[in-house]
This record gives structure tokens, C-alpha cells and sequence, in this order.
């Protein structure tokens, strides 16, 4: 977040291919598409199922519940838009989607790989959003 | 497979330019410079040549190179895409034209100017929705969190890797020691003269934590390597030729190029095992024929997963058969002789490929005893070059 409290972080990329996938980020909602005639979920997003050929889809939510399958604590090099270290994962959810994304609300030494998350979101420029997560904390912890 | 292009074609010349942090002149120039001294070693003009292929990331048009160096008729050109991981496919691409009949003559070029042009580490947040050929379609998915480097995509995997596998930062350190070594005694190499210290490694900056620290990184770097390409018959009358003994390509369902994240288990590299396997058992090679191997070390990390995935020592072994000085001198698969990306500089893998011709010939700074057959792996291509 800058001085203005416009968000720092860019805006994610849109094509005709990904925008629902952002679109509903937008709203709060992480989503994945889901082959209509043979059932595949797919992401990152296509056009065309990669098993049955269908163009047909339509877009599921998703729980927002997952693991972190592998991580990795950025330090350098350094882009203005982001605050560092950056906390990039790729995160297993239960669905059976893998997702890149980062981790928030932990320290980085608290990150191992299988450790539960759960879903959030962050602003971007141009009024975007992202999905990122943060860890999924007991009622006691 | 079929393996007809077993020793049908060679490698007749090698060029390079000097490799620096500023070349101070236009990668044309510099693709223009290497390749003369290419056609050189090999006896050749530039009236010979009638193929060129180059990566589809590389910026030297071809009629803008035609134009510079003077070739009169080009009857084939192509690219190879995967970036860097797709370096050793322009032999492949020669290899096939040459025997195929359309070619004669093909150069094999990259120019680059990795330092002090368009960096690949410079944490830019542009994203481009259609493909650049080298994984830019894909990157958009990391783009947004930050995940902006070469070392930031691959140190999601290289993580992994070292979690299932129980490997340390000091195991990567191993090799990047040895590569150094090399790099130390070899006057093109950026680190001519700078061999380091386990604890040196150790004591440099994380980049991307736990897994990529400073001195694991391959060096930016400008420069270029051309190489010649003619058949078999017409290399035996040229100055010490090296046949292509072997070339294979394999590009996996659902693999990305340096961001790949979504094949089922990122602790092993599936495109290189099926990349080895056309390579070693398409064309009837085994890893004990292999003297000298160039093993595309980007970051520290990707070479253990090659050097696993390629078959030298089973899954998790790599930093055992690295302790062990297998990649020395005298061990038994000696590495990266010119000092590796990492130790030599990064001319995008090409460099690897003239070290490999360098050591069959006996030209190398780090000279092995005699070794007759070579290879060289970038993830999803590769080459086998023996002596006739």
C-alpha cells in the first residue's frame, strides 16, 4: 500500500483466456474452471480441455482450503511494487488445483511445506485483487 | 525412435566473442562477430552457408543477420523455443536439416546481452498475454505476487526438491565450488581467478530462501557463440570435427518453461528423463560412454535435478555424487568445464556446447585426458558429440 493508499502491487493480466479467474478475485471469490463434459478442473485456465477437447466450462468455487506444497522467501532483486522479503507459494488445495500465490499474516520462519492455509485476498492497482493465503489457524491457536 | 541422425551431421566450428558485462555494441554485431569466427575455425565463408537457427528469445533477426554478414542464400531457418531450455534443440534443428537434405551449411547463433541489456533478473512487472515463446503466457501467474526472476520462479521448485529429498544449501554450495574451480582456470570465464570457498558460498546473499543464495546464480552476462553444422561427410575434409552423435528434445504436457509449477511432483525434472532417454536409448548410448558433461546450471538447484533426472544417480543422490568430486577433474562425470553458466558466464547455454567441442578437440582450459564423447543437457534438450 503507498502513502495514498492506492495499492502497490500490479494489476494481474487479463486475457480473454484468464479474466474470470481475476473477475472473481475481484469479488472475493477464488474459482477454477471445470471442464463441463468431462469434469477436469484446470489451471492455470485454457481454453480447451486438455483430455476431452470441450470448449465448454463452467467456473466452481473453491473452498480456499489448502497446503502449502513449496514456498520460497524472495529477498533480491527488488521491484518498488512489492514489499520484501516476498512470500511466494504454490499452494495445494483441496480441490486438487495448485495455485501460485503469496503467504500473509506469518512470519517466514514459521512457513514449512504441508502446513494448512486458507484463502484471503489483497488489492491491486486498477482496483484488482488477488487471492493469497495465510495460515489456517486452530480455534485455539 | 528412429535414430538415423546418429553421426550423420557435425559440428565443424566454433566462434564466440569475448564474454563481458558490457559489450557496448548491438547483439547483431556481436551474433555477426561470432559467427565469422565460427566460419573461420571451420574453413568455411559465409557463401557456404544456407541455414541459421537461433532461440526464439534471441533478438538478431535473421535477414538483419543475412544482411550484416553477407549470406547470399538461406534455404533453411528456425527457431527453438524454452528459452535456455531449449538451447541444445538449435543442433538438433541443424542436425535435422542437414541430413534432411535442405541445408548445407547451418549456423547455430545466440547473441546476447543479458548484463547490460535486458536483464532476466530485473524484477520487471510488465506482463505480455501472448507467448514470447519462453514461458512469458505462464509467468503471468507469477507476476502479480511478485515472483518475478528466473531464480524466483525455479526457487519454488529447487525448494521442493530439497524438502523430499532432504537436501542443503551446503549441498548446492558443492558444486557451485567446483564450477568455480574451473571458472578460476579458465582466462574467458567471469570469474577467471576467483575460485571460492564452501564457507564463501554460504556467506553469500540469499535470494531466494532456503534455496538460492547469490553464488548459486548464473552470471548476466553479454556476449556470443556461434557454431557451424554440415553433414558427416563433407566435416571429414574440414579442421577437427566433432559428429553429432545424438540429439533429442522432449517437452512434456503441462511443463512450463522456467516457471514450472504444475506437474505433479516439481522434485524431478520428467522432461529431461524423457529428453535422456531418446538421447541414451533412442540412439543407443549409455551414461558410461559420457567423458565430460555440460549440464545447464542456471542455479545451482536445476543442476542436481538434471544430473538426476539424466540417470547419473537415482532421485535425492545428486548431492552425494557431488560430495563424492564426481564432477571433478577426475571423477566420474567431470562438469562444466569452462566453469559452468554459473562460473563462466551465461550465453544462454550455448557457451556449454562450444566447451563441450573444446574438450573433444583438446582445446579446453581445463583439458580432461582424451575424453571422446560429451553431453550436453538444458532440462528438455540435449546433444551427444563425439570424436570421429
Amino acid at each position: 500500500m503507498t502513502e495514498t493508499g492506492e495499492p502497490s502491487r500490479p494489476a494481474p493480466l487479463l486475457t480473454d483466456d484468464n479474466h474470470f479467474y481475476w473477475d472473481a478475485a475481484r469479488e472475493g471469490r477464488l474459482v477454477t474452471q471445470k471442464c463441463l463434459r468431462c469434469g477436469r478442473l484446470r489451471h492455470p485456465p485454457g481454453p480447451m480441455c486438455p483430455a476431452c477437447h470441450s470448449l465448454d466450462f463452467e467456473i466452481i468455487d473453491l473452498a480456499g482450503e489448502g497446503v502449502v506444497y513449496s514456498y520460497a522467501i524472495l529477498h533480491h532483486p527488488q521491484n518498488p511494487a512489492f514489499e520484501y522479503p516476498v512470500l511466494a507459494a504454490l499452494v495445494d488445495l483441496a480441490e486438487g488445483v495448485r495455485v501460485l500465490s503469496n503467504l500473509v499474516d506469518i512470519d517466514p520462519s514459521e512457513i514449512t511445506i504441508g502446513m494448512p492455509v486458507t484463502v484471503d485476498f489483497r488489492p491491486t492497482r486498477h482496483d484488482g485483487a488477488v487471492p493469497v493465503f495465510k495460515p489456517k489457524r486452530t480455534v485455539n491457536g | 525412435m528412429d535414430s538415423r541422425l546418429r553421426d550423420a551431421t557435425a559440428i565443424v566450428g566454433v566462434g564466440q566473442t569475448e564474454f563481458s558485462k558490457a559489450a557496448g555494441r548491438s547483439e547483431t554485431q556481436l551474433a555477426a562477430e561470432a559467427i565469422l569466427a565460427a566460419l573461420a575455425d571451420a574453413g568455411l565463408t559465409t557463401a557456404d552457408v544456407d541455414g541459421l537457427v537461433s532461440y526464439t528469445i534471441d533478438p538478431v533477426e535473421e535477414t538483419e543477420l543475412v544482411r550484416t554478414v553477407g549470406i547470399p542464400e538461406v534455404h533453411f531457418s528456425s527457431r527453438v523455443p524454452y528459452g535456455g531450455g531449449g538451447s541444445q534443440g538449435v543442433l538438433l534443428h541443424a542436425a535435422a536439416a542437414v541430413a534432411a537434405g535442405v541445408a548445407d551449411v547451418v549456423v547455430a547463433y545466440r547473441a546476447i546481452k543479458a548484463r547490460s541489456g535486458e536483464r532476466f533478473g530485473r524484477a520487471a512487472v510488465g506482463g505480455r498475454g501472448t507467448s514470447s515463446h519462453s514461458g512469458s503466457t505462464a509467468m503471468q501467474w507469477c507476476t502479480p505476487y511478485g515472483v518475478l526472476t528466473p531464480a524466483s520462479w525455479m526457487s519454488l521448485n529447487s525448494v521442493r526438491y530439497m524438502h523430499t529429498y532432504g537436501v542443503s544449501s551446503e549441498d548446492f554450495g558443492r558444486a557451485v565450488v567446483q564450477f568455480r574451480e574451473y571458472a578460476a582456470n579458465n582466462p574467458n570465464a567471469h570469474f577467471y581467478k576467483k575460485p571460492i570457498t564452501l564457507d564463501d558460498h554460504q556467506a553469500s546473499r540469499w535470494i531466494a530462501e532456503p534455496a538460492i543464495r547469490l553464488f548459486d546464480c548464473c552470471q548476466e552476462t553479454d556476449g556470443s557463440v556461434a557454431l557451424v553444422i554440415t553433414s558427416a561427410e563433407r566435416a571429414s575434409a574440414s579442421n577437427e570435427p566433432v559428429l553429432i552423435g545424438a540429439a533429442a528434445n522432449a517437452a512434456l504436457f503441462e511443463e512450463e518453461i522456467a516457471s514450472n509449477h504444475y506437474t505433479p511432483d516439481i522434485a524431478t525434472m520428467d522432461g529431461c528423463s524423457a529428453m535422456a532417454a531418446r538421447l541414451f536409448e533412442g540412439y543407443g548410448f549409455t551414461r558410461s560412454d559420457i567423458d565430460v558433461a555440460m549440464i545447464y546450471d542456471a542455479f545451482s538447484p536445476m543442476f542436481f535435478l538434471q544430473l538426476e533426472a539424466l540417470g547419473f544417480c537415482g532421485p535425492g543422490e545428486a548431492k552425494d555424487f557431488i560430495a563424492d568430486g564426481n564432477l571433478g577433474p577426475q571423477g566420474s562425470l567431470p562438469c562444466n568445464t569452462n566453469g559452468g553458466l554459473i562460473g563462466e558466464g551465461y550465453i544462454h547455454g550455448l557457451n556449454l556446447t562450444a566447451e563441450a567441442v573444446r574438450q573433444l578437440r583438446g582445446q579446453s582450459a581445463n583439458q580432461l585426458v582424451d575424453p571422446t564423447t560429451a553431453l550436453i543437457c538444458a532440462s528438455r534438450t540435449g546433444v551427444i558429440l563425439r570424436r570421429p
